[in-house]
């Protein structure tokens, strides 16, 4: 690629997210909704377990299963609304296809990082870990989330052409493809909240792992989102 | 090898001969593992709290080989559907899919009545119990997403895209975390080393998961062609396909 057409890529790529990041703060649907489910979830977890003795096994589980419910609630929404809107024709002509997907995955780690830094402190005042390893703890969280982002991303782009009953649609396909993704980095953060120095070191390599499965999903999700955009 | 037959058995009587006869021959090579595998295997002397329980390999194992090979066969359909947009491979692709969902649930359902009687409970997230049902969760979501777009061929580009996208994370399901260093009831290598199961076990074992592939192939033409009469029919009652004649289809039954 020459150096102009990378520069055209990169500046496309930007608008994409530009105009992602003014279309949200016109409505603010997703932020709303993200941040809002995350809390409610967290306090639902929260008061049902409240004084329960609960291991740090039990603890990652459950910042985990509200983090992933949390950023699916409003995910899709980067691909249902151009879709919706009848916008998506117009997208097409504007930028290349990898501009596209890479402006709007952009968009949603913005918004997976925002649910992160408001539900994590949040969780560690309602169900505090006895210790916690932050230098691990933000590796597994901006790992796990740009996974969570790159595939939900993606998996937006599949079902924006359903007829009916997106979200829940969007659930269902979305969850098999994160799920590997989410015991890994609950394995990974159960490391980050213990004091056993073997988990620790099984959690440093899950942060490998994490990793590989990031950058193979977001890999793949470039190579084939050709198909699915232009179809 | 059904389907060369099936293709010329309209043309030749002595074919339909073969074809019967190789028909013949599955069903007896099945009932003759079937037969060896709750009869003639021997039982084991440890390892087990029913020696018996041991002969549930034989079935267990064939169908999640068979399951695989199925799922395989389906994503390189997938892929040579992106690559050409021929609604054939979509079909082939597709019902290979289902014949996989299948025999992963028989390979489930085999292995929880395993589970029950040899470790206790019907299911205890034994990591390959864990990878399994991802599994077949990723196959019932493909179908999901296929019922959910109306447009046939977004659909059919969809449901691809997905199969292709999903087998990411099969690598990480069936290599990765099985094989990983962490506890799990199955046993290692029965397979790949001479100190997994005796040879008698993996002769009755190799010749089922034989007899269930032709099984499979054998649905996969028959599912085939069915597919392909649907399609032949839909689309010659809309009159949207300008390869196929345009038919009126109930003056076609009635002349039949």
């Amino acid at each position: 690629m020459s150096k102009l057409a990378l520069s055209n890529w990169l500046r496309c790529t930007l608008i994409v997210a530009r105009k992602e990041i003014d279309v949200e703060l016109r409505a603010r649907h997703a932020i709303g909704t993200i941040s809002l489910f995350a809390i409610s979830t967290l306090i639902a977890v929260s008061s049902a377990l409240n004084g329960a003795n609960m291991r740090s096994e039990v603890k990652a589980g459950l910042l985990w299963i509200v983090l992933l419910f949390a950023a699916l609630s409003g995910l899709s929404r980067v691909f249902v609304r151009e879709q919706e809107g009848g916008t998506a024709a117009y997208l097409r002509l504007f930028a290349p296809s990898t501009s596209i997907y890479c402006g709007k995955l952009f968009f949603n780690l913005l918004l997976v990082f925002g649910v992160e830094a408001i539900s994590v402190p949040l969780f560690f005042i309602f169900i505090s870990p006895e210790t916690v390893h932050y230098a691990l703890l933000i590796g597994v969280l901006a790992l796990g989330g740009w996974g969570i982002a790159s595939g939900a991303t993606f998996i937006a782009a599949l079902i924006a052409n359903a007829s009916a009953g997106k979200s829940g649609l969007f659930f269902i396909v979305a969850f098999p493809v994160l799920m590997p993704l989410l015991l890994i980095a609950v394995q990974a953060t159960v490391g980050a909240f213990s004091s056993v120095d073997t988990y620790v070191t099984r959690a440093v390599a899950d942060l490998g792992v994490l990793g590989a499965y990031c950058i193979v999903s977001t890999v793949a999700a470039l190579m084939l989102f050709d198909y699915v955009w232009y179809d | 090898m059904f389907g060369m037959i099936n293709t010329t058995i309209r043309t030749s009587r002595e074919f339909r001969h073969i074809s019967n006869a190789l028909k013949i021959g599955l069903l007896l090579l099945l009932c003759s593992t079937t037969i060896a595998g709750f009869i003639w295997l021997p039982e084991p002397t440890t390892g087990f709290l029913h020696p018996a329980l041991a002969r549930m390999v034989v079935f267990h194992v064939p169908c999640s080989l068979v399951g695989t090979v199925a799922s395989l066969v389906a994503t390189v359909y997938a892929i040579m559907y992106l690559g050409t947009k021929r609604r054939e491979y979509d079909i082939k692709s597709r019902v290979s899919y289902s014949i996989a969902l299948l025999f992963w649930v028989l390979t489930t359902v085999t292995g929880a009545i395993f589970a029950n009687a040899q470790w206790g409970a019907y299911w205890s997230w034994d990591i390959k119990q864990s990878c399994i049902l991802l599994l077949l969760l990723i196959l019932t979501s493909y179908f999901a997403l296929r019922a959910a777009i109306d447009d046939p061929r977004k659909q059919a580009t969809a449901g691809s895209v997905y199969a292709v996208f999903a087998m990411v994370a099969v690598p990480f399901l069936t290599l990765i975390l099985p094989n990983g260093p962490g506890p799990t009831n199955h046993p290692k290598g029965t397979l790949t080393t001479r100190e997994g199961l005796s040879s008698e076990y993996k002769w009755v074992l190799y010749l089922g998961f034989f007899g269930l592939t032709m099984v499979y192939l054998w649905m996969f033409r028959l599912q085939v062609a069915l597919e392909n009469v649907k399609l032949r029919m839909s689309l010659t009652v809309d009159g949207m396909d300008r390869d196929v004649p345009r038919v009126n289809v109930r003056e076609r039954i009635r002349s039949l």
